[in-house]
């Protein structure tokens, strides 16, 4: 089997997912594929879904990460609404980009540390460990913004919301190079094989010499580093930073696109492309539903039934059920290898 | 003596997982007031025997008489139910629980519908003075040590079901104290009449207690004898199939004790952690296999934790080649070219989910650290050759670990840390839990590597193992290196005389 | 003599009366009888979820469909009452009877498709949010006269506070709740399987049946709290009680339940719920400090608890092992 058989193997439920969406809501919305260039920028439903995604998908990163140490960052949401609030607050204070984008990267950088300490040092369980930044990460965001939505007038930092380069929008550069970046970094480096041990057995992979609290350390940072890229084009996009609803509940969304993507909750072997297309799957569902001309309340409610099925399909239960089906029939295949081969 | 009905029958009992057979065609009779145990070796359909017994899994084939009367039990309750008690090795009762909590649950005494706890204290105590233990049953079951768990499970099993009580390896983590306390109430509770099963691996703990043993092998029934007409000798072989190889290391042939193998490369200098292991003296040679011997919780896979650097030392030094050297993490052992091979393999050793391949190099990646990759084609080369030379089967370096057997996932632990190159490996229970031929292969394999020039300690509960391929051998009795013996002491009854304190090699 | 596990609930205990002290010390009328009862009002739909969260918990789960079960609860009601003139008692039934079989489905799912808790109830909470949507997606105002009698039943206290329905309501649940964690066979069987779900299995725990059992729980009291939420606010909306789950969850850490399950107490919870309240009432009489305040200070209570809770496993842990070197 080569590489490449390999990863398509893996990818293909998810890419027929998807297909399969598509193809459903281009058959109730006609003009859904096309694409069309407007005053030198692509439009489209399909550029809207890759724009509209740009959250999930750069949330969806980091999230991979964490759940590959057998963890889970639910304070990613709260990370968003804090970065937002603090690069809105030094723009309208004045401060020029580059300090904006640094300061707010290095918060959210921050942000993933604490996770860590708790994580790695303090040996909290991740769900509650992070569930203390979230409850009180939008009381710290509002603080910084102090409880009002604080709109600023920047044109540079809004393109990174709305802006195009070269037809194509700005959000998706960010999350397809982030995405490429972390994704090389995982796997031309033994990163992604070191989370991979760790996240399956975290003291057998310590007793080996690797350094289990070093990859929590950076998991959890990688995170906050995507929530806080989020954060800003978020941010950037409404031209301002709301402390209650920036970001909210896009943890779930994240955590969900990881799930349909065929990463396990209980951590190890993890794909980032394919909690990516995870990631397309529920933007696509989002704003299909809106072209399809469903009124906006059978959104969620379409949204959660579609969920259920591809949860159930790869419920433990029903693979272990095929899963034994396939290792059966391999093992006689095998077996029978076996005996001709001593023959 | 003999009843109408045996207590327990079951006739042609076949189980198979996913087209494999597990059981085939077993028959299995137990008396009233008999302890009957249940042997093989790994992977011989002991447990799953047990588990069609007690109501955990469901047979496919033959049939269960309970006193005469054919019984079905679909789980553990129903099991318990008809009068069949379990106690497992290790999962067992509820720590988070109280004792009396733990005794009663499930069947609570109540009044009006609600739990009656003056009462539950009250029988849980009168329950437990049975087995002459007088605790608080009101404490958390997790302030007691294991024996004394070991009790409270058993009282609760004999009394929820009363005729038939199974028990999983229930001396595999006691001392031989508890042990002497655990058969008493054994023997107690056959003069009652209660007909025990008793799985062990301990040869002469069933010579002490068992009346009957019915072996099993590869899911079939070997035999089923009374012991007193079963002499050792016969068991194992009825156990192995085979004769004993011996490969036993000629120690009768070298002088009365061997002080001078060369210069030591590796010392540790009156290394030792408070409360874990005193501290010792240890000195090891290139080429040379240090045995480590005595009961569990004895300090020997302490002192294997310290040795790695699991533990941090808090007193001593440890020096290489005369250098001194800081080993407080197993990351600083693993730059100081030390491996270790842990005994509890699932936990500690294998990354289950991934490749063979992938846990063979693990511990070099870990070494060369994330930002050296090692190249895809290098793993594989790596890989195949050492599933090449130590014969890992199946042959196949992207299976996942935990779909091979015992012995295989220990040979790629071995090879994890082969592919390091170290200059001293530490083997804890190198051949626990692994089938015969593999055990023969690992014992070959120490020898090889010794040859080679590598240092080995190899900690074993099995002496004849340890006399075997070990030098030397460090005895341990509480927590403390009380004797070494080399050349022609190094006997397993010299070892046995040691850990007893009796050895008049003592302090050589 | 405490046990090391109830050491989280006295020290909430304790917390809680201390800060309630520090706060009458600067605010003398916070004592009021009056303000006793607006904080167990205010709190009683919280309170009335926190119960089912904290067995849930207690069985080492994790219910995250309970904010918007309240919602669809309430808008439910609202519309059935306000919309096609139901009588109210109807339409509580009708609303428990979905709300209960709600959560037995997720409890059959998480036990029978081996799908974690958390993502089996995440799901659940998208579907419960999403059906509030369709019912209605106005705010759906209530009035009947049933209702009004309802609200207007209340308990005098001696000055001038109120011990309304809706507050007994959950101090009745309350009161249950603990009678039923602690002496019945099904309370013993949530702890059983939160300790360890293997054990209990073992030990002949119906561990299917009460899984099940223990989301329907959470479910029907879910179901009652929006009932008493919609009569609180006497109205339904299906964008109400985002992130309540997260509060429900506070309060049960903060009342010393361990996430883990196994361990911990209904009676903290209501500490708990108690404390969250005290927070706002002293936010509301300070006037000054803004109300994200209460959000900083449980994010701040709920690390130095999980802290802890942790030191004391490391602690006994330390402990258990000296005992057991001893023995040896």
């Amino acid at each position: 089997m080569t590489w490449f058989t390999r990863r398509l193997r893996r990818l293909a439920p998810q890419l027929a997912a998807l297909a399969i969406i598509l193809g459903i809501i281009s058959l109730i919305a006609p003009g859904f594929l096309t694409i069309s260039v407007q005053n030198g920028r692509l439009y489209g439903s399909l550029i809207d879904i890759l724009v509209r995604a740009a959250p999930v998908a750069l949330l969806t990163v980091g999230m991979t990460l964490v759940i590959a140490t057998r963890g889970i960052d639910l304070s990613i949401g709260a990370v968003i609404a804090i970065c937002g609030a603090v690069a809105a607050t030094l723009i309208t204070d004045g401060y020029p980009l580059p300090v904006v984008i640094a300061v707010s990267l290095g918060v959210g950088i921050v942000c993933g540390l604490w996770n860590g300490i708790l994580v790695a040092v303090l040996d909290i369980q991740p769900i509650i460990a992070t569930l203390i930044l979230m409850v009180a990460g939008r009381g710290i965001a509002q603080l910084i913004t102090e409880g009002v939505i604080l709109t600023f007038n920047d044109d540079t930092f809004a393109a990174l919301g709305s802006g195009a380069l070269a037809g194509i929008p700005i959000p998706i550069y960010l999350w397809v190079g982030t995405a490429l970046i972390i994704g090389l970094l995982m796997r031309r480096t033994a990163l992604g094989f070191l989370i991979e041990a760790t996240g399956i057995n975290r003291r057998a992979a310590s007793l080996a010499g690797v350094r289990a609290r070093f990859l929590l350390f950076s998991a959890y940072a990688i995170s906050g580093l995507c929530a806080a890229i989020a954060g800003m084009i978020v941010t950037a996009d409404i031209r301002g930073a709301d402390a209650n609803n920036a970001g909210l509940w896009l943890e779930l969304d994240a955590i969900l696109a990881v799930v349909v993507g065929g990463t396990s909750l209980n951590g190890g072997r993890f794909s980032i492309t394919a909690s990516l297309i995870g990631a397309l799957i529920i933007q696509s569902i989002n704003t299909g539903i809106l072209v399809s001309g469903f009124p906006p309340e059978f959104n969620l409610i379409i949204k959660a039934g579609i969920i259920i099925v591809v949860l159930t399909l790869q419920s433990p239960a029903i693979i272990t059920l095929f899963g034994f089906i396939k290792a059966s029939r391999r093992s006689d295949k095998l077996n029978h290898g076996t005996k001709e081969a001593t023959r | 003596m003999s009843a109408p009905h045996a207590l327990l029958e079951a006739r042609g009992i076949g189980k198979s997982f996913f087209g494999i057979s597990a059981l085939e065609d077993v028959d299995f009779t137990l008396e009233q007031g008999e302890i009957h145990a249940l042997l093989g070796e790994n992977g011989a359909g002991k447990s799953t025997l047990i588990k069609i017994l007690t109501g955990v899994y469901r047979r496919d084939r033959g049939t269960i008489y309970l006193e005469g009367n054919e019984v079905s039990p679909d789980d553990v309750a129903a099991a318990q139910a008809l009068g069949i008690g379990t106690v497992y090795q290790e999962v067992n009762l509820l720590e988070n629980l109280t004792v009396a909590e733990n005794l009663f649950l499930g069947r609570q005494p109540r009044r009006f519908g609600m739990i009656d706890r003056h009462t539950m204290r009250d029988r849980s105590k009168a329950l437990l003075a049975r087995y002459g233990l007088d605790i608080d049953v009101d404490a958390l079951l997790s302030s007691y040590s294991v024996a004394i768990r070991q009790i409270i499970a058993i009282a609760r099993a004999v009394d929820l079901s009363g005729k038939v009580l199974v028990l999983d390896e229930p001396t595999a983590s006691l001392d031989a104290n508890e042990v002497k306390g655990l058969f008493t109430v054994l023997r107690q509770l056959r003069e009652e009449g209660v007909g025990i099963v008793i799985i062990t691996h301990f040869l002469d703990q069933v010579y002490e207690i068992a009346n009957r043993v019915t072996v099993l092998r590869n899911g079939r029934l070997v035999g089923s004898r009374a012991i007193s007409e079963l002499p050792r000798l016969d068991l194992i072989s009825m156990m192995l199939g085979r004769e004993l190889q011996h490969i036993t290391r000629d120690h009768q042939a070298e002088p009365e004790t061997i002080d001078d193998r060369g210069a030591p490369s590796i010392q540790f200098q009156n290394y030792g952690k408070k409360g874990s292991v005193a501290p010792f003296d240890l000195d090891i040679r290139p080429g040379e296999v240090v045995g480590i011997a005595g009961l569990l919780g004895s300090g020997r896979s302490e002192t294997a934790f310290l040795l790695f650097g699991i533990d941090r030392a808090d007193s001593g030094t440890a020096t290489i080649d005369g250098e001194q050297v800081n080993i407080t993490s197993p990351e600083a052992a693993i730059v100081n070219r030390f491996g270790f091979c842990p005994e509890e393999r699932k936990t500690d050793g294998i990354v289950g989910d991934l490749s063979v391949a992938d846990n063979i190099v693990l511990a070099l990646q870990a070494r060369r650290g994330w930002m050296r990759p090692i190249s895809s084609s290098a793993k594989r080369e790596l890989a195949d050759s050492f599933i090449k030379s130590l014969d890992i089967r199946p042959a196949d370096r992207e299976r996942p670990i935990k779909f091979l057997s015992g012995g295989n996932q220990q040979k790629a632990i071995l090879a994890r840390w082969l592919v390091t190159e170290p200059r001293l490996l530490i083997l804890d229970e190198p051949t626990r839990g692994i089938d015969i031929g593999a055990h023969a292969e690992i014992l070959k394999m120490i020898e090889r590597l010794c040859s080679e020039g590598m240092s080995l300690i190899v900690i074993s509960s099995e002496l004849e193992e340890l006399t075997a391929v070990a030098h030397r051998v460090i005895v341990l009795s509480d927590r403390r290196h009380v004797a070494e013996l080399s050349g022609r002491q190094l006997t397993t009854d010299g070892i046995i005389r040691a850990i007893a304190g009796t050895g008049e090699t003592e302090a050589a | 003599m405490i046990h090391a596990r109830n050491l989280p609930f006295v020290t909430t205990l304790a917390i809680f009366i201390i800060a309630y002290g520090l706060c009458v010390l600067q605010f003398p009328n916070m004592l009021s009888t009056r303000v006793i009862g607006n904080l167990l009002t205010d709190n009683a739909f919280l309170g009335i979820a926190a119960v089912g969260m904290t067995f849930v918990i207690l069985s080492g789960g994790i219910d995250l469909s309970v904010g918007s079960v309240i919602a669809f609860t309430s808008v439910f009601v609202a519309v059935m009452v306000g919309s096609f003139g139901v009588h109210p008692l109807t339409a509580f039934l009708a609303a428990l009877v979905i709300s209960t079989l709600f959560g037995c489905l997720m409890g059959a799912m998480i036990r029978y498709l081996m799908i974690p808790p958390f993502v089996v109830t995440l799901a659940g909470m998208f579907l419960a949010r999403g059906a509030a949507y369709l019912v209605s997606t106005q705010s759906v105002p209530i009035t009947h006269e049933f209702i009004d009698t309802m609200l207007g039943f209340y308990i005098r206290f001696p000055g001038g506070g109120r011990l309304t329905l809706l507050a007994m309501v959950m101090l009745i649940v309350f009161a249950v709740g603990i009678v039923v964690a602690s002496r019945t066979r099904f309370g013993a069987n949530v702890y059983a399987i939160g300790g360890n779900l293997q054990s209990a299995e073992l030990m002949g725990v119906p561990v299917g049946a009460t899984t099940i059992r223990i989301y329907a729980l959470s479910g029907f009291l879910s179901g009652l709290a929006g009932i008493v939420y919609t009569l609180y606010t006497s109205s339904g909306y299906s964008l109400a009680t985002v992130g309540v789950e997260l509060d429900a969850i506070a309060a049960v850490v903060i009342g010393g339940t361990l996430l883990t399950g196994g361990v911990g107490l209904v009676a903290g919870t209501f500490i708990g719920i108690l404390l969250q309240g005290l927070i706002q009432t002293y936010i509301v009489f300070d006037g000054t400090l803004s109300s994200w305040w209460t959000k900083i200070v449980i994010g701040i209570l709920l690390f130095v608890f999980i802290v802890l809770q942790r030191t004391i496993i490391w602690y006994s842990d330390r402990r258990l092992a000296e005992r057991q070197l001893k023995e040896v």
